[in-house]
């Protein structure tokens, strides 16, 4: 990024960063967790230790980092290497990102920008029309159905969470991602102590990754209606049920057609399920249990919005609430083809053109790589 | 307080109970030392050399004396520690494990009144820290604590995914629930013996001790392993050709390792022979599994480095650096 743009966007974090201490705190057990940061064109600092909220606002105000991290995990000296930091636990996380979900409405919303020229097209071509380069970036804007299907997934999570596997709701803790999905945070002290590979028979759960049709009654031979689950069982079972008979009046007919197809048509039918029932997290993060992750109420430098905790999922709408920069009105220059939407204003199209944008606005082309500081 | 009676220590002689009970006969190892105490120690010994043969050392607790049951594992251990053969205590332990695992299956099951499923459950809860209730007819625990055990088995039916699963809970029968804690139990007899100090034996025992060492070296045939081979899979070879127990993750390495290799069944069976719980229609009926050729028709993958280290399997060499699955060892070793 230039130097211009990071002038920008610094003084834009900064201000929001003085004016918002209330929003950014650190998160329960702050003195065994590890902290990280990153600077525009510069690589990660981590392994540090941040015991307090005033620490936290003195190193954001000294540094004007461009995204702050905390480990999930706590450790006995957070500040050493990985190796002897003595890991003692980690808070369940779970990244939901739209990306991730394979909608129709991406194609919509997604921005083709030539990496030799900038050139950005909705269109995707094997060549740029400007200069020639077959080398592109995808650029995704900000998108309303992309954050109802992702709430979608994270109300599934919750569900599944505080059923099956008995978290209390007041131990979920769901965040905007400050981009383009959400990030849910699980303290639950008889789930912090499993390591990586028994996250991921867990995320493997919540996925519905890996089942065979043998624990929902169908072998390869021999199968009895007795077998199949029914709408009392509770579980992926009950789901199941729920899902293959619709209604009690469609389970004798149902039954007879699932027994007649038999193993290997039951076996497609499961992998149906998973797709449509089966939460879409990201298993990598949840896995993963040195992870640091984005701070709650840092910004997240991919948009320019911040991550912050949605106390009702149903009527958050990011584009508003977590559009938290200045108001003030700034010159910039902006190549984005597409109309977006922040703080019910809309912005746009713009083909490479000095405007005046509200901060926000113009710090959120800035970092999606759509504009450039005058 | 649960009573624990001499009948269920006969069951399950590792029991710190059982250690209590001995005190309070007054019997001491001098004494036995003495002629009358000949057939327990000739009962401890049969029962080293049936768990070295691979076999599970069966009690008719109904017919026999109970006394001598508990006398004999514990003479037994002595008989162990002085010999000193680190192969025999893993096989000993191993098919103790196995009988004891068979009592708590039956416990579980058969004893379907409360009164008697608390031992069981106690034994359970106190030495694997794991605490299983009833619900029912099932045996539930918390998903966390099963997590932790089951992510070892490779089998599918094992994901929590096909588990029943409510309320944080996870519902097995009374086999799945002993199968769960299976490694555990076998660790745990073996550090019992490990812990036990021994420092002089009555004379009458020295006979029996000289037998063992005779008997532990049917067992310490060196065998040529191919410097080809990464250290992982020598190091399971190794244990195999001891005699001594690898655990199911490392046969697993070892199957799909040579699987991998182009081995074929047939070639790779006979390796598992000297394992001390060797079935030969299991072993081939467990690498066709793997191989593909049965089954799901599903060919299984050697386990990634990580997964190796994370299995306490993995002994990297320098010769090891930059690969991330032992099948690639060797084909970077070249490289400068």
């Amino acid at each position: 990024m230039n130097e211009k743009n990071i002038l920008l966007i610094e003084s834009a974090f900064k201000e929001y960063y003085f004016n918002r201490f209330d929003l950014i705190h650190v998160p329960q057990k702050a003195t065994e967790r590890e902290f990280g940061y990153q600077k525009f064109n510069s690589g990660m600092t981590r392994h540090l230790v941040v015991k307090n909220d005033k620490d936290l606002h003195l190193l954001l105000m000294k540094e004007v980092p461009s995204d702050v991290y905390c480990s999930n995990a706590y450790y006995s000296f957070p500040s050493l290497p990985m190796s002897e930091k003595d890991w003692k636990g980690a808070d369940l996380i779970f990244d939901i990102d739209a990306k991730d979900l394979a909608l129709s409405c991406r194609k919509d919303h997604t921005v083709f920008k030539c990496i030799s020229c900038n050139n950005p097209t909705i269109e995707f071509s094997q060549q740029c029309s400007k200069c020639g380069s077959t080398k592109f970036e995808t650029v995704s804007v900000g998108c309303k159905n992309c954050i109802s299907e992702s709430k979608k997934e994270v109300t599934k999570l919750v569900d599944i969470l505080t059923t099956d596997l008995n978290v209390k709701k007041e131990q979920i803790e769901v965040y905007f991602s400050g981009n383009e999905g959400f990030h849910v945070r699980v303290t639950n002290n008889d789930y912090e102590s499993l390591g990586s590979q028994e996250r991921a028979d867990l995320v493997d759960y919540l996925m519905f990754n890996g089942a065979i049709p043998e624990s929902f009654g169908i072998k390869r031979q021999n199968n009895f209606k007795a077998s199949l689950p029914t709408f009392e069982e509770k579980g992926w079972r009950g789901r199941v049920a729920h899902k293959l008979f619709s209604s009690k009046s469609k389970v004798p007919k149902a039954t007879r057609e699932i027994i007649a197809s038999g193993y290997s048509a039951f076996q497609v039918q499961l992998e149906e399920i998973k797709k449509t029932m089966g939460v879409k997290v990201d298993p990598k993060v949840t896995m993963d249990i040195h992870r640091i992750f984005r701070l709650e109420g840092s910004i997240n430098s991919k948009s320019g919005l911040s991550k912050i905790q949605c106390e009702d999922l149903n009527s958050f709408d990011p584009f508003l609430e977590a559009c938290l920069l200045g108001n003030d009105d700034v010159n910039v220059m902006v190549n984005c083809p597409l109309q977006i939407r922040l703080k019910n204003k809309k912005f746009g199209p713009y083909n490479n053109e000095i405007v005046s944008l509200p901060k926000y606005a113009a710090v959120y082309m800035l970092c999606k790589g759509l504009g450039n500081a005058v | 307080m649960l009573k624990i009676g001499v009948k269920d220590l006969a069951k399950y002689p590792f029991l710190t109970e059982a250690g209590e009970y001995l005190r309070n006969t007054g019997l001491s190892l001098e004494q036995l030392g003495h002629p009358d105490w000949q057939p327990i120690v000739e009962k401890a010994y049969g029962r080293i050399v049936v768990a070295s043969s691979g076999q599970i050392y069966g009690s008719d607790l109904e017919a026999l004396d109970n006394d001598s049951e508990l006398l004999s594992f514990l003479v037994a251990i002595i008989l162990l520690k002085s010999a000193g053969i680190a192969t025999l205590i893993r096989r000993f332990s191993l098919a103790e494990s196995r009988r004891a695992e068979r009592y708590l299956q039956q416990d579980l099951w058969i004893s379907r009144d409360k009164k008697n499923l608390e031992l069981p459950l106690k034994i359970i809860q106190d030495l694997f820290a794991v605490n299983v209730s009833i619900d029912n007819e099932d045996f539930v625990i918390k998903v966390p604590d099963y997590l932790q055990r089951a992510v070892h088995f490779h089998e599918k039916e094992w994901k929590l995914v096909n588990r029943r699963v409510a309320n944080g809970l996870v519902y097995l029968s009374a086999h799945e629930t002993v199968r769960l804690i299976r490694t555990e139990l076998g660790e745990y007899i073996n550090g019992k013996i490990q812990s036990v100090n021994v420092d002089s034996i009555p004379q009458s025992f020295r006979h029996r001790v000289d037998d063992l060492v005779t008997l532990a070296k049917k067992f310490s045939d060196t065998v040529y392993v191919s410097s080809e081979y990464p250290p992982c899979v020598k190091h399971g070879i190794e244990v195999l050709e001891k005699g001594e127990n690898l655990p199911h993750s490392g046969r697993f390495l070892l199957a799909t390792y040579l699987l991998s290799k182009g081995q074929t069944v047939d070639q790779i069976a006979p390796l598992f022979k000297n394992a001390p719980d060797y079935n030969e229609r299991t072993t081939k009926y467990q690498l066709e599994h793997i191989s593909g050729s049965s089954g799901s028709g599903t060919k299984y993958q050697c386990p990634s480095c990580e997964k190796l280290r994370s299995e306490s399997l993995c002994f990297a060499t320098p010769d090891c650096d930059g690969i991330i699955n032992p099948v690639q060892f060797g084909k970077r070793r070249k490289n400068p």
